[in-house]
């Protein structure tokens, strides 16, 4: 009995590595299943839809109300699930998760067009892509836009009290990187939980790309924040928001549409805390929509893409989540307060400072170490 | 598997005797010993058929596979490449970033695993010397906050130990000044604690509860003296307890990062934390599988040892 | 019981002052996220009324009701297969010697003490691999979602069902089942008769710890969640991270509610059933973790 049980079990384990290690030689697509090109894709129309929608988002990323009138509007139903990281999301369809449309953001486009994960873009069944602006159709991720259609973009910035830091401060990350600055506010800071945001920061402070592949920029980097330790309070990449109105920290390190409601909601609202971008320059993200090779309703993901490239609909998302919209015409339709504020959309001069986080291949690992050396 | 020797023949009369379908007038050949044996080893196999396969099948198999990531290298965008086997990630294992993170982790398990241990004692021990009913519903009052979700349950503590919560409206009222306890190391002992509490309650507990009370009272006898008695006698009896408990609280405690991030602000990276940034912000898997088996291979020692040592105290 | 208590001491009164203040700490965080969860603000930490608004959007909310139709699908059909493989596996373990014995009992400790972060691993890295073998071979298209929650949840669960087992099993004296047999009962007859009357309290404490285990697991259920497949746990954990909500709360009040009610339920199937003054079958689990810890020990070098 005993040895039947080990022969089983040992002739599973041999098939399982075999095959996975033959997964690799075919292609090298741990994905195993996935299709090599769109080429197989069904052509779709414009409004056509073939079936429900498997919609996988970042969490709280669009207003349920245009979910349910898309679901109105074309009989189907949307199957939402969400993520809260570009690598969670990652590991997920490479596993074989299957959806049909999904919102990476810029370096991760990247990655998984690399990888052969996205099905391209038919952009006959998008009439609408002409709303988005010049700007957004060929983005160096994915050049020409060939597998993604940008959904939504912001920055990363300062959450300032000024109650704490006073009204007139200048607009640098010297406002969590100086210790003679930073040792004056009461409360203390929070840095965002992410080494490549956090490391970004402080390169940039420094004067390099966000994006540096040098291990002595890392170092120095890593250094900064280290010198600076004792007045970070938290890491933390989920509540900066909240930890700034509730008066915990002075300053907060965190995403540019988080800011927006919570301020909204406090009693002094704008008089006491404010978002600044530093003019240093920091990171500017573009999140897109795209349609993974494993979908199976395809046609409904293409639909979808076009009803949320429409001018009204895609205003009512920035009404409702405070990220800027990278649709052109849908400008007339959103809230003249959001479009004037600086912070949502920063102005030329500004933007030219901002940089778009990229995947640095093999010096990746070098982040999440030094950005752990940091801390300790 | 020394002592079924010994067991065999005990085994042995159950065996005949409960198999009625055996006729008694039957003499018990060694033929028929064995044959009995057989099937009663045959039946015990065949009833454990269905956890030995599932657990091989979605436990075993699934840590060989670890074992075999572990050995892979990544590609340049991340993802794992089963070539070019190499020992690479278990090198990585000893440089100074991971062993210093490993020492601070032990070190907060092993500080939230005594804590656990002082609050508990008492504690179980003021339980099981209740009559039955009331032990009981104390019992079930430690249970229930746990039945609440985990995350909440979190965030509660980070309004209560606030800048502007409970703790610190308490001691302002009192004029003394504002206490800061969130986003420093105390409140992650107060969170892990609060977390892996009834995980050390509830062993302390059962080896209270069973133990010999005449033993106790026949040392209260011979060293007149509450205190020794309860080192010389109580907590050796106890011993059980306290092992099971410990180890049921450092596992947890060792690979904690959910705790660490909300209540101390995440501001030293953590075992727990540096796995989940391998296969979900370096994307590594190759080393974060290592770091994984490592982490379980030393914690099945600790484990092995800690019982053999706990067991000799008996 | 009254000998084993020593009289109204002082030590007893410090241990009675101790253990008030243990149930202070363990619930006053309950006690607040029930009060907050009637908040009328957008923001956990801020008060500003008492409204029923948040339990309102919890019912109104399709992604929080879906979430917790998942959730209970799942603990209930995990709780449900692991509760009888983890039994059998107690009987087995405690009843029986057979080739392989010392192995499985290895086998079945591992999943208690192995970190939660590394069995999420193991299990993506074991799904992903093995649905592709089966999808190439079958050539269906089989992905992550309930189905492999499920079976992820009913592998931890089983270990610890069966430890809680055979907690029970070990403190009744076979000598019952052999009266029985020398009754001349069938094997079947003896085990609905005699067995499973003797061990019910465990099988319902196991099967009540597997039904917490599988309801509060995030870690995991993260790893090998698919589309639309979300519990309860994960979608709070999402939500957390877009700031806490007085929903959480409402959520979580519902969820502590419905435990007390199994809770309770289960205590009164256990009051009928248990002849013995051992009430709630949880103790038993700390003692199956002693015993088992003890057994394990003695066949370690079997791992």
């Amino acid at each position: 009995m005993q040895r039947l049980t080990r022969l089983v079990a040992l002739i599973a384990v041999i098939a399982m590595v075999l095959a996975a290690c033959g997964s690799d030689e075919g292609g090298g697509d741990p994905g195993t299943t996935v299709p090599d090109t769109s080429d197989e894709m069904v052509a779709c129309e414009a409004d056509e839809v073939d079936g429900d929608l498997n919609f996988y988002n970042w969490t709280e990323y669009i207003d349920p109300e245009l979910i349910a009138q898309f679901e109105a509007e074309y009989g189907v139903d949307v199957v939402e699930d969400f993520y809260d990281s570009n690598e969670a999301m990652l590991a997920k369809l490479q596993s074989g998760a299957v959806y049909d449309l999904i919102v990476p953001s810029d370096y991760m486009v990247a990655i998984m067009i690399e990888e052969g994960l996205l099905a391209g873009v038919q952009k006959d069944a998008v009439p609408n892509i002409s709303n988005l602006d010049p700007f957004f159709a060929d983005p160096a991720y994915d050049p020409g836009g060939v597998y993604s259609v940008a959904y939504q973009w912001g920055t990363t910035g300062l959450g300032i009290d000024m109650s704490v830091v006073g009204e007139d401060f200048e607009p640098s990350w010297a406002l969590v990187f100086d210790p003679d600055l930073v040792s004056q506010y009461a409360g203390g800071i929070s840095l965002l939980n992410d080494p490549r945001e956090t490391m970004g920061a402080a390169l940039k402070y420094l004067g390099y790309s966000l994006n540096s592949t040098s291990e002595e920029e890392l170092q120095e980097a890593a250094d900064l924040i280290a010198a600076v330790k004792e007045y970070i309070r938290a890491f933390d990449s989920d509540n900066f928001d909240e930890t700034l109105v509730t008066g915990e920290f002075a300053v907060t390190h965190g995403y540019s549409g988080g800011y927006f409601t919570a301020i909204d909601d406090t009693e002094e609202g704008w008089d006491r805390f404010t978002y600044v971008i530093p003019e240093e320059g920091g990171t500017v993200w573009i999140d897109n929509m795209a349609v993974p090779t494993t979908s199976e309703h395809p046609c409904t993901a293409h639909t979808f893409m076009n009803f949320l490239l429409d001018a009204e609909n895609g205003a009512a998302l920035t009404n409702w989540n405070f990220y800027a919209s990278p649709n052109a015409a849908a400008e007339e339709f959103i809230d003249p307060e959001i479009l004037e504020d600086g912070t949502i959309y920063p102005s030329d001069e500004l933007s030219e400072r901002l940089e778009i986080i990229t995947d640095t291949g093999d010096f990746e690992i070098n982040y999440t170490d030094y950005f752990a050396i940091a801390r300790s | 598997m020394a002592s079924e020797g010994g067991e065999r023949g005990e085994r042995l009369m159950t065996t005949t005797r409960r198999r009625p379908d055996l006729d008694e007038e039957t003499p018990v050949t060694p033929e028929l010993e064995k044959a009995a044996e057989k099937a009663e080893s045959r039946r015990g196999f065949l009833i454990s058929v269905p956890a030995y396969g599932y657990l091989v099948l979605f436990f075993a198999l699934p840590l060989v596979l670890v074992l075999v990531y572990s050995f892979a290298s990544r590609s340049s965008t991340g993802r794992t490449l089963l070539e070019d086997w190499n020992v690479e990630s278990y090198r990585r294992l000893f440089s100074d970033l991971v062993l210093e993170i490993s020492a601070r982790s032990f070190l907060l398990a092993l500080v939230t695993t005594l804590l656990c241990l002082v609050v508990s004692y008492p504690f179980a021990y003021y339980i099981a010397t209740r009559t039955p009913r009331i032990r009981n519903v104390l019992l079930v009052l430690v249970m229930i906050p746990f039945w609440s979700n985990f995350l909440v349950r979190t965030y509660a503590w980070r309004v209560i130990l606030g800048s502007d919560g409970f703790v610190s409206q308490i001691s302002q009222a009192f004029g003394g000044e504002e206490i800061r306890v969130l986003f420093t190391i105390w409140a992650v002992l107060i969170g892990l604690v609060y977390g892996y509490l009834p995980f050390m309650v509830l062993p302390l507990y059962a080896a209270i509860e069973r133990l010999d009370w005449s033993l106790v009272e026949a040392a209260r006898d011979l060293y007149a003296n509450g205190f020794t008695a309860f080192r010389k006698v109580t907590l050796p009896l106890s011993m059980p307890g306290v092992v099971a408990g410990s180890i049921l609280v450092f596992i947890p405690s060792l690979g904690a990062y959910v705790t660490p991030a909300i209540l101390g602000g995440a501001r030293e990276t953590l075992l727990g934390d540096y796995i989940v940034s391998q296969f979900l912000t370096a994307r590594n898997w190759p080393f974060g599988s290592a770091l994984s088996f490592a982490v379980m291979f030393v914690m099945l020692l600790a484990t092995i040892f800690y019982f053999r040592a706990g067991a000799k105290t008996l | 019981m009254s000998a084993r208590g020593a009289p109204r001491t002082l030590v007893d009164r410090l241990l009675a002052g101790h253990s008030a203040l243990v149930y202070l700490f363990f619930y006053a965080p309950i006690l607040l996220l029930m009060v907050f969860s009637f908040n009328d603000n957008d923001n956990v930490q801020i008060w500003t009324g008492a409204s029923l608004r948040w339990y309102r959007a919890m019912f109104e909310n399709d992604a929080v009701m879906s979430a917790l139709r998942n959730s209970l699908v799942v603990a209930l059909l995990s709780t449900v297969v692991s509760t009888i493989i983890g039994t059998m596996l107690a009987i087995a373990l405690e009843r029986y010697r057979f080739r392989g014995r010392g192995a499985l009992d290895g086998l079945a400790y591992l999943p208690i003490i192995i970190p939660d972060v590394t069995m999420a691993v193991m299990l993506l890295i074991f799904f992903f691999q093995s649905l592709g073998i089966v999808n190439d071979i079958f050539g269906t298209s089989l992905g992550a979602g309930l189905g492999t929650i499920t079976l992820a949840h009913i592998a931890f669960n089983i270990s610890f069902v069966a430890v809680v087992v055979r907690a029970r099993i070990a403190q009744f004296d076979p000598a019952m089942e052999e009266a029985a047999a020398d009754l001349y009962a069938s094997r079947w007859q003896t085990f609905r008769r005699v067995t499973l009357p003797l061990i019910a309290p465990g099988v319902a404490g196991g099967a009540l710890l597997a039904l917490t285990l599988s309801l509060d697991d995030v870690v995991i259920t993260q790893f090998v969640s698919g589309p639309g497949s979300a519990t309860l746990p994960v979608y709070v954990f999402g939500l957390v991270r877009r700031g806490v909500t007085p929903l959480i709360n409402a959520v979580s009040v519902v969820m502590l509610v419905a435990s007390m009610i199994l809770v309770a339920i289960s205590l009164g199937f256990q009051r009928g059933s248990v002849a013995r003054g051992q009430g709630l079958a949880d103790p038993a689990a700390l003692e199956e973790d002693l015993r088992g810890s003890r057994s394990d020990a003695e066949t370690s070098p079997a791992i």
